[in-house]
């Protein structure tokens, strides 16, 4: 199960102005497949996410799941905003399990699923606290829980590490690579670092400043399994530069 | 500030007050009927006991379950106001509308319509507390996050499933802001209903002292009444407590 973007262009009224902020964008991502988004910021990454799981229409152009119009992005796609978005007065159990029971499964079902996993997401113990008891990583992991445990083959990141401090950031984008590992979901990721997206991705799309187009369509080939130290391989050096000169 | 304090201030103003009352009232030479003096009105509340008990049970019955349909019907016409923009535009000013309409004026309709029961009571007090415990919680439902609602949307969830799991439990700390303020006025339109005419009650036991003259068995009515509004209030504080542990817990480490 892969997405295919067409073309895709959108743009919003702003104050009487028309505000161009997609001008047709193309992409890919396969299946299994981990494929990072760079942009600079209000490029229109979160709005070309939001078009992806059909929370807002595109002007222009087609999102394609598995090559077909008009399949329920719910069914393809699970979303994890720019913000947490965790549900304050559920713990944080029944917070991860959420997508689940949605889907109809039986809540015990999805929390004895949810409970056996709880030690890989590294919040076991912490099943009962309420999000406000949680620190701002434990809470990314929790929202990130939440979006892998929906099973849709295709996983929406945005900018899931923004917010955390460069230590705990390392250590989460590879733990992530094993979450990845683990679980086979395809991973479309949007972020502005340069060095996450290289770590992490197969290949990369850099898109403009608005109105955003793909810049340059990167494959990363250093090899896999990837550890911190890859980012003073000469290799990695050299595919920064290329992606540094189609950004600036 | 230590526990104990918090209750001294108010402790001392309300000490004040009774001797200021009861000074006045030796100074002046004041009768009786016209302004009794607090130790009267503490001993006609100490005879009258029993009976301003019976009478509170008609009170809090009327109060409580006019209070009770209120609020699920307020709960429905904010569902529906949710998942229906045309009948929201519809019936939002019908029901600040029914909010200026003077309770007192409708009341005497209603026994002619209903009788001397219960009925007519709840009815008034249902009218009281709908609008109050109606807007809060539609208000409550507008603010909730709407990325929240989003996301559950892309998960795939229906529009009740939505409002079970994010509109509502958002909406709480709003409601029970509205929901004291309907309980404090709960009683007194359930008062209200029985002054008009009713068997049993406090409107009714304050009706007939006062008609006799009897002020001090009024002010033991009127302590009474304060009483029940007041654990009535503390009844709905305990029920927030146990609806929205997360909101207390995030209140008291915000404290901290
Ligand atoms: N609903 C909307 N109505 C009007 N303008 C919008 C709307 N959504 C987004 N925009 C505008 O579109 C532009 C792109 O926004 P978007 O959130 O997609 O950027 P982004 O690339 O995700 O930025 P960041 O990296 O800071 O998150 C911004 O200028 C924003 O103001
Ligand atoms: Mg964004």
């Amino acid at each position: 199960m892969g997405i295919i973007l067409e073309d895709v262009g959108k743009s919003y009224e702003v104050d009487g102005k028309r505000l161009v902020v997609l001008d047709g964008v193309s992409a890919e991502i396969g299946q299994g497949e981990f494929v990072s988004l760079i942009g600079p910021s209000g490029c229109g990454k979160s709005t070309l996410f939001n078009i992806i799981c059909g929370l807002a229409e595109p002007d222009r152009g087609k999102v394609l799941f598995d090559g077909r119009e008009g399949v329920g992005a719910g069914e393809v796609v699970s979303y994890m905003p720019q913000k947490d978005l965790l549900l304050p007065w559920r713990s944080l159990l029944d917070n991860v399990i959420l997508a689940r029971e949605v889907d109809g499964m039986n809540r015990e079902k999805a929390r004895r699923e949810a409970r056996e996993l709880m030690s890989l997401f590294g919040l076991a113990g912490f099943e009962n606290s309420y999000p406000a008891e949680l620190s701002g990583g434990m809470r990314q992991r929790a929202a990130l829980m939440r979006t892998v445990l929906a099973r849709r083959p295709v996983l929406l990141l945005d900018e899931p590490f923004g917010a955390l401090d460069a230590i705990t950031r390392t250590r989460m984008q590879l733990w992530l690579l094993d979450i990845w590992a683990k679980f086979g979901q395809a991973i479309f990721f949007v972020t502005h670092d340069i060095d996450e997206a290289l770590l992490l991705s197969s290949r990369v799309y850099v898109l403009t400043p608005r109105p955003a187009r793909v810049a340059l369509h990167l494959e990363i080939d250093l090899p896999r399994p990837r550890s911190a130290e890859i980012v003073t391989a000469p290799r990695f050096l050299e595919l920064k530069k290329t992606i540094m000169e189609a950004l600036f | 500030m230590p526990r104990s304090s918090k209750f001294t201030a108010p402790l001392v103003f309300i000490v004040a007050l009774i001797a200021i009352w009861q000074g006045l009232v030796t100074f002046s030479g004041i009768e009786a009927w016209l302004l009794p003096a607090p130790w009267q009105v503490a001993a006609a509340l100490k005879d009258m006991l029993p009976l301003l008990m019976y009478h509170s049970q008609s009170t809090l019955l009327a109060a409580v379950t006019g209070l009770v349909a209120a609020v699920f019907l307020a709960l429905a016409v904010a569902v529906l106001m949710d998942s229906s923009p045309w009948f929201k535009r519809g019936i939002y000013p019908l029901l600040v509308l029914s909010q200026t309409i003077p309770i007192i004026s409708i009341a005497p309709l209603l026994l002619i319509w209903f009788g001397l029961g219960l009925l007519p009571k709840v009815i008034v007090v249902a009218l009281v507390c709908f609008f109050p415990v109606a807007v809060s919680m539609v208000e409550g439902m507008e603010a909730a996050d709407p990325d929240m609602v989003n996301l559950l949307r892309v998960m795939g969830a229906s529009n009740w499933k939505i409002i079970k799991t994010v509109r509502f439990p958002a909406a709480l700390p709003s409601f029970f802001s509205g929901l004291k303020i309907a309980g404090t006025y709960a009683v007194m339109g359930a008062v209200i209903g029985e002054w008009l005419g009713a068997g049993s009650g406090l409107g009714v036991f304050m009706t007939r002292a006062s008609h006799s003259y009897q002020l001090d068995r009024v002010f033991a009515a009127i302590i009474v009444i304060s009483s029940v509004s007041l654990l009535l209030f503390v009844l709905i504080i305990l029920l927030a407590r146990l609806a929205m542990p997360w909101y207390f817990k995030e209140r008291s480490r915000s404290n901290d």
